[in-house]
């Protein structure tokens, strides 16, 4: 179809790449923070297109998979509340937490169910006035508005049965977290497009200010991520670091002012937990004291168990991009998408999971 | 008739009876059926292939067809692939209790025309009411039976190096049209399901050619799952290429939306054919003149490297493994 074939031509692609080519003359690593960009870069086959000075590493840009055990054991410990439903996105279902999941939870007779949006979960709660509603919530800016109007909805329908227990987490922070930790050496950021269609560009102001690394905010067409790729490596050749936007058709430098105004309404900043980088200050969204009768932490008395990290999954180390997912020993073998051992297998923007169904010759 | 199916419908009783005669008899009826003793008799000469498959797709009815069609174009297809000409076909229903009468007759009446056009009859049958709640109203089993020529040796573990694999049209339309109508993500579409019976369509092909080594209908799973099934059964490798793939502009358009790849959602009236190189012209020309094959295409060359894998030229020129469905991506489909 035109409108999505005009960004898949091959010889646009080419003269990209060609492009590329005259500016990657150094060595230069980038690494796409986004778990979609890692997905479209495996799904074309991108890296087959560029030069070998470049390295793409993928970084801890996927929702599900940064979402730590202890909070995977909360959400499990929830659904197994007598007469409760929790809600949730499909791939959270699936994501093993110390010792389960919510599938298995739901097998042992847990009333789990799928939504595709917090409104959803609303509607769940709307039909069964008598039960407990929890919508399970994952994700970063780009999720974080609809849940909180799903919360500022609830309030203004008098709702007293719809709850969230709120996982969500914000980007910028985990990013600065990233680059002062000095695993990775990066010379250039391809930029997360949609968290920027909300937070805007301006959120990555700090990273060319205080680290000297490029910025560009790339859409997720394979013309898009050349693009971007291209942008980054002319900056890498004029020794510049700056903040571009290679996807204006989506993002502005100041992002969606309603989205951002109803989730300062509803959230504020907390401490929070990150598979792999553990307690980042300032990461996750906690629903503001104004709104605690709608978080589920407070409302229910449960107790999620100790936490287990699952033995020899290194889904840590390639959110941190410090690996790939080749470098662990069980992938493909004992960590395949229908055995996951890790989120990074079982979210479908997971970095295992892209490697698994898109790598060639076994990577 | 009462306007809604009760318990005693499938009680075995003369409410049975009255269901048997007057949604099932009256409008399936021939010879064989109207017998009405414990089984069907007849007599069938040759290689004889057979095949089972139960439909509990949701919702019953979808843009293109409904549970009645599909249950009959299933059977027919997974027979027709095998090369075989379908003759016969058992129809068994599983009804929930309060199911309308009036949708049970129009998905009959969809049995009989799609039998109709594929020229086979409904020789024996089943039904059952169980518990409102016991079952999601409707699942049908159809199994059926069809002849093979004794020479014919078409099979998933015959596809060799060299081969060409043919398409006979667009994928997806059945997945998306049925998803378009499910409540929760419905959406607006003018896309039908593709189910069709395809038994004609194999054999316009065989009139032209006896090198047809392989053929299946990529149902579930689409038509990735089905190609590393045939590489996987045949040892050897698969090289497509996606610019030759057609996929409908709304398919493509929903996939994008819902996060889904084409090449990974069902079918219901389409084939993939693995053939000698030499004859794939012609039988493509011969496919592009039936109703169901106007949109064949060679999409790609059976090859040894790689064995077992499915590899894809993207429109970019890169390459890309596309491996087998993994899990449960789309609800209830078929």
């Amino acid at each position: 179809m035109k409108e999505l074939s005009s960004f898949r031509q091959s010889d646009l692609a080419q003269g990209l790449v060609n492009s590329i080519n005259r500016h990657a003359t150094k060595e230069a690593r980038f690494m796409e923070f986004c778990g979609s960009h890692t997905v479209a870069i495996m799904k074309n086959g991108l890296r087959q297109l560029l030069p070998p000075t470049l390295t793409l590493t993928s970084g801890p840009g996927c929702p599900v998979c940064v979402t730590a055990n202890e909070d995977l054991d909360k959400a499990i410990a929830l659904a197994k509340i007598p007469g409760i439903i929790v809600a949730s996105f499909g791939d959270m279902i699936r994501v093993p937490g110390s010792s389960s999941n919510l599938q298995e939870a739901k097998a042992s007779g847990s009333d789990v169910r799928v939504v595709y949006s917090p409104l959803d979960a609303l509607q769940i709660a709307r039909t069964n006035p008598g039960k407990p509603v929890v919508f399970i919530a994952v994700g970063f800016e780009t999720t974080a508005p609809t849940v909180a109007a799903s919360v500022l909805q609830a309030k203004q329908e008098g709702l007293k049965n719809y709850y969230i227990l709120s996982m969500h987490k914000i980007c910028p922070p985990v990013i600065r977290a990233l680059l002062d930790s000095g695993e990775v050496n990066l010379q250039g950021l391809i930029c997360p497009g949609h968290v920027s269609a909300v937070t805007g560009a301006k959120a990555w102001d700090f990273i060319p200010r205080d680290y000297g690394i490029s910025c560009v905010v790339a859409g997720f067409e394979p013309l898009d991520i050349l693009q971007c790729i291209d942008m980054l490596s002319e900056q890498a050749a004029k020794g510049e670091a700056k903040l571009e936007i290679a996807y204006r058709r989506s993002v502005t430098y100041e992002g969606n002012l309603t989205a951002q105004k109803i989730m300062e309404q509803v959230f504020e900043p907390s401490l929070t937990s990150w598979r792999g980088m553990g307690d980042v200050p300032d990461s996750g969204l906690k629903l503001k004291p104004e709104f605690a009768a709608y978080d589920a932490e407070l409302k229910f008395d449960f107790d999620p168990g100790p936490t287990r990290i699952q033995k020899g999954c290194i889904c840590g180390e390639v959110l941190r991009g410090v690996k790939t997912p080749s470098q662990c020993r069980l992938f493909r073998k004992i960590c395949t998408p229908l055995n996951p051992v890790g989120p990074c297998m079982v979210s479908s923007e997971g970095s295992c999971s892209a490697h698994y169904h898109y790598g060639e010759n076994n990577d | 008739m009462t306007d809604k199916i009760l318990l005693a419908h499938g009680s075995g009783g003369t409410l049975s009876r009255d269901i048997v005669n007057n949604s099932l008899i009256s409008v399936l009826g021939n010879s064989i059926l109207n017998i009405l003793d414990d089984s069907a008799v007849f007599t069938a000469n040759g290689k004889i292939a057979f095949t089972t498959d139960s439909h509990v797709v949701q919702p019953i009815f979808f843009p293109g067809g409904d549970i009645g069609k599909l249950s009959v174009c299933g059977t027919i297809n997974d027979l027709s692939v095998m090369g075989a000409t379908p003759l016969y076909l058992s129809l068994a229903l599983i009804i929930e209790e309060g199911f309308p009468t009036k949708d049970l007759d129009t998905i009959i009446d969809s049995v009989r025309k799609a039998a109709d056009e594929a020229g086979v009859k409904i020789v024996t049958g089943d039904t059952k009411v169980v518990n409102r709640g016991n079952a999601d109203k409707i699942f049908i089993n159809t199994a059926g039976i069809g002849i093979i020529p004794e020479e014919l040796s078409v099979s998933g573990h015959n596809a060799k190096p060299g081969n060409k694999v043919i398409l006979s049209g667009t994928i997806g339309d059945h997945g998306i049209a049925v998803l378009s109508k499910r409540e929760g993500i419905a959406f607006d579409t003018e896309l039908e399901s593709d189910c069709a019976p395809l038994n004609k369509l194999v054999a316009d092909m065989m009139l032209v050619s006896s090198k047809i080594n392989c053929m299946r209908d990529p149902t579930r799973g689409g038509l990735a799952t089905t190609l590393n099934e045939i590489a996987e059964q045949s040892g050897v490798s698969i090289r497509i290429d996606e610019e030759k793939i057609p996929v409908r502009r709304e398919v493509a358009a929903a996939c994008e939306m819902l996060g889904f790849d084409p090449l990974y959602i069902a079918n219901e009236g389409k084939l993939v054919a693995v053939v000698e190189a030499e004859d794939a012209e012609a039988i493509l020309m011969q496919m592009k003149k039936n109703k169901y094959g106007h949109n064949a295409a060679i999409i790609g060359t059976i090859e040894e490297k790689y064995a077992g894998r499915v590899v894809m030229k993207t429109t970019l020129g890169t390459s890309r493994i596309v491996g087998m469905l993994v899990g449960e991506p789309l609800p209830r489909i078929c």
